[in-house]
C-alpha cells in the first residue's frame, strides 16, 4: 500500500497555493504510508539555467563550500538553494551533465533527486507530515506537484527508496503497486544506456518511461508501452516540464480518484485526500478507467 | 431525526452509538455529515433503522449490514456493503471496486457506475447498477441477482456458481464458465420486482440474462486447460 496525490493547476492564480494544497493531501495519506515521503515540484525556472536536485546524509559537510567547488570544476556560475538535507543547485542548462559527474567526484555521499528547467524533488525517511514540515513544502509555488506517502514492499526504507523517482531531465514518476519483472527491465534499460541508481521496482518504471521518451514517443505512447512492458500491480502518476499523466495497470486493484474543475485537475488514492481542494463538492469527480491513459498538459 | 456530524465526532462513536440501536429503538431515523471520504461508516449495524449518509464516503460502508436501510448522497469508495447480510444500502453517486463482495441477502442499488469486482463472490445478495460495471463483475458469484442496467467490462461472471446476472447493455467479454442463458418468465418476473424496488427506469424485457454454464463445478480432465 501507497498513498499519491497530484495536483495541475490550470487556473495561475492558485499557484503560490500549490504546496500547501499538497501538503494537506499528503498529509492526509499517511496512513496509506507513513515510511517515507517524497514531492516533485514543478516551480519557476530559467529558460537556460539548470536545477540539480541533491541530498545529503551530511548536509553541513556536504553543502557548505559546494557552490563554489562545482563552480570552479565547471568554470562556470553556480548557486545553491539549501532546504534541511537537500539543495538545490543552479547552473548553466548545458552544463548539467558535467555537473553530475562533477558531483560524482567532489562529493562521492551526495544522491541527485532531479535535475531540469523547473523539477525539484524533496523526499525523505518518516511521517508525511514530518517530511514536508522539514522541507517546509507548504511555501513552495508551481504549476503541478506529485507526492508520495510510501509503505515498503520491494527494497528497504531509504531516502533513495522513496519516491518520486526522476530518471530524466524534468521527469519525475510515482507508483502505488508493484513490478515483477523490474529485474530483467533494469538490465535491459541498463544497457540501452538508461540511468537507473537503486535496485527500487518503481524507479525502472520511471526509467522505462524515459527511454521510450528517449526514442521519441509522447508521454501518452511512453504510458501505453508501460501497459505492456510492464508486469505487475501499477497505478502511476507522472510529471513532465508541462504535463501530468495517470495510468493504472489492467487489473486496477491499486485506487485512484481524479477530480477536474476549471482550476486544477487533482489525483488521489482516496477522496479523503481531495477533500479540502476549493471547489471539490461540485468538481467531476471519477476513478481512472484501468488500462486508460490520461494526460493534461499546459 | 438523530444527526451526527462527523466533523466533531470520532467515527468510532458513530459505529457503536448505531451498531447499539435494538429493534424496539425509538430513535429509527439518522443522520451523518461530513464524511469526507472517511472509512467504514455505518458498518455492523443491526437494527431496522434508517441512516442518511450525506456526502461521499471511502472504504468499507455499510459493511455487514442486517435491517438497516443505509442511503448515501454521494459517492462510495472500495468494498460497499460487503458482506450484507440484509436490509438495504442505497448509493445515488457512483461506488468503487468490488461493491457488495461477499454478500449474503439485502438489496444494494448504486445509482451511478460500480467500477471493477462488483458482487465479487455474492451469495445472495441483490445488486442494482443503474449504470455501468467494471470488469470482472460477479467473479466466483454463489448466488443472489446482479443487474446491471448499463454495460458490463470484461470477464463478466468468471467462475460463476449459481448467481443470476442481468445486463440491459452490452458485454465486453464473459468470463470463464459464464454463458447466456434463456430469460423465461420467472427471470422476467425477479427482474422486473428488482428493478421496481431499485428505483430503476427500465423494462425487463430490454435485459440478456447470463449465468453458469457449470463446467467447471468439478474436476473433469478434458477442462484441465480451463482451470
Amino acid at each position: 500500500m501507497c498513498g499519491i496525490v497530484g495536483l495541475f493547476l490550470k487556473d495561475p492564480s492558485l499557484k503560490p497555493q500549490l504546496g500547501a494544497m499538497l501538503t494537506d493531501m499528503l498529509v492526509t495519506m499517511t496512513d496509506r504510508g507513513p515510511d517515507s515521503a517524497g514531492i516533485a515540484i514543478y516551480g519557476s525556472g530559467q529558460a537556460g539555467q539548470a536545477k540539480l536536485t541533491v541530498q545529503s546524509d551530511d548536509a553541513d559537510a556536504d553543502f557548505a563550500t559546494l557552490a563554489d567547488d562545482l563552480g570552479q570544476a565547471l568554470g562556470a556560475a553556480v548557486s545553491l538553494r539549501r532546504a534541511d538535507t537537500h539543495a538545490v543547485l543552479t547552473l548553466p542548462a548545458e552544463q548539467a551533465d558535467a555537473a553530475r559527474d562533477a558531483l560524482g567526484t567532489l562529493r562521492p555521499g551526495l544522491r541527485i533527486m532531479s535535475d531540469g528547467q523547473n523539477i525539484e524533488i524533496y523526499k525523505e525517511v518518516g511521517l508525511p507530515r514530518d517530511v514536508a514540515a522539514r522541507f517546509d513544502v507548504a511555501s513552495m509555488s508551481g504549476s503541478h506537484g506529485i507526492g508520495h506517502t510510501r509503505m515498503a514492499t520491494e527494497s528497504a526504507v531509504t531516502t533513495q527508496g522513496a519516491h518520486p523517482f526522476s530518471t530524466g531531465a524534468d521527469q519525475c514518476l510515482v507508483h502505488n503497486g508493484s513490478l515483477s519483472n523490474h529485474n530483467n527491465l533494469r538490465r535491459s534499460l541498463k544497457r540501452a544506456g538508461v540511468r537507473i541508481d537503486s535496485q527500487n521496482d518503481t524507479e525502472v518504471g520511471a526509467a522505462y518511461v524515459t527511454w521510450k521518451m528517449q526514442q521519441g514517443a509522447t508521454l501518452g505512447q511512453a504510458l501505453e508501452g508501460a501497459l505492456t512492458d510492464l508486469d505487475g500491480f501499477f497505478t502511476f502518476v507522472v510529471g513532465t516540464k508541462d504535463g501530468f499523466g495517470v495510468v493504472r495497470d489492467p487489473i486496477a486493484c491499486k485506487p485512484a480518484v481524479m477530480a477536474e474543475t476549471d482550476q486544477y485537475v487533482a489525483f488521489g488514492s482516496e477522496y479523503r485526500a481531495l477533500v479540502n481542494l476549493p471547489g471539490i463538492d461540485t468538481a467531476r469527480v471519477w476513478e481512472p478507467e484501468p488500462a486508460t491513459v490520461y494526460f493534461w498538459s499546459h | 431525526m438523530q444527526s451526527i456530524d462527523l466533523a466533531t465526532q470520532p467515527l468510532r462513536e458513530l459505529n457503536s452509538t448505531l451498531q447499539a440501536q435494538s429493534a424496539q429503538t425509538n430513535a429509527t431515523a439518522w443522520e451523518i455529515l461530513n464524511p469526507r471520504g472517511a472509512h467504514a461508516i455505518a458498518v455492523g449495524l443491526d437494527a431496522p433503522i434508517e441512516v442518511t449518509v450525506r456526502g461521499v464516503t471511502g472504504y468499507y460502508c455499510a459493511g455487514m449490514n442486517k435491517q438497516a436501510h443505509i442511503h448515501v448522497t454521494g459517492s462510495v469508495g472500495p468494498g460497499v456493503a460487503e458482506n450484507m447480510m440484509s436490509g438495504a444500502v442505497i448509493i445515488d453517486g457512483d461506488a468503487s471496486q468490488y461493491a457488495g463482495a461477499t454478500g449474503r441477502g439485502g438489496l444494494l442499488v448504486i445509482k451511478g457506475n460500480a467500477s471493477s469486482r462488483c458482487g465479487i463472490s455474492m451469495k445472495g445478495i441483490d445488486i442494482v447498477v443503474h449504470g455501468n460495471v467494471g470488469h470482472m463483475s460477479a467473479f466466483m458469484a454463489q448466488a443472489g441477482n446482479l443487474v446491471v442496467c448499463g454495460d458490463a467490462g470484461d470477464a463478466l461472471g468468471d467462475s460463476i456458481y449459481e448467481a443470476r446476472l442481468f445486463v440491459r447493455g452490452s458485454v465486453r467479454s464473459l468470463g470463464a464458465d459464464c454463458v447466456e442463458k434463456e430469460m423465461r418468465p420467472e427471470h422476467l418476473e425477479i427482474l422486473r420486482d428488482l428493478l421496481d424496488r431499485a428505483g430503476a427506469d427500465a423494462k425487463p424485457e430490454e435485459f440478456r440474462r447470463y449465468g453458469s454454464a457449470r463446467k467447471l463445478y468439478n474436476f473433469d480432465i478434458d477442462n484441465a486447460a480451463a482451470y
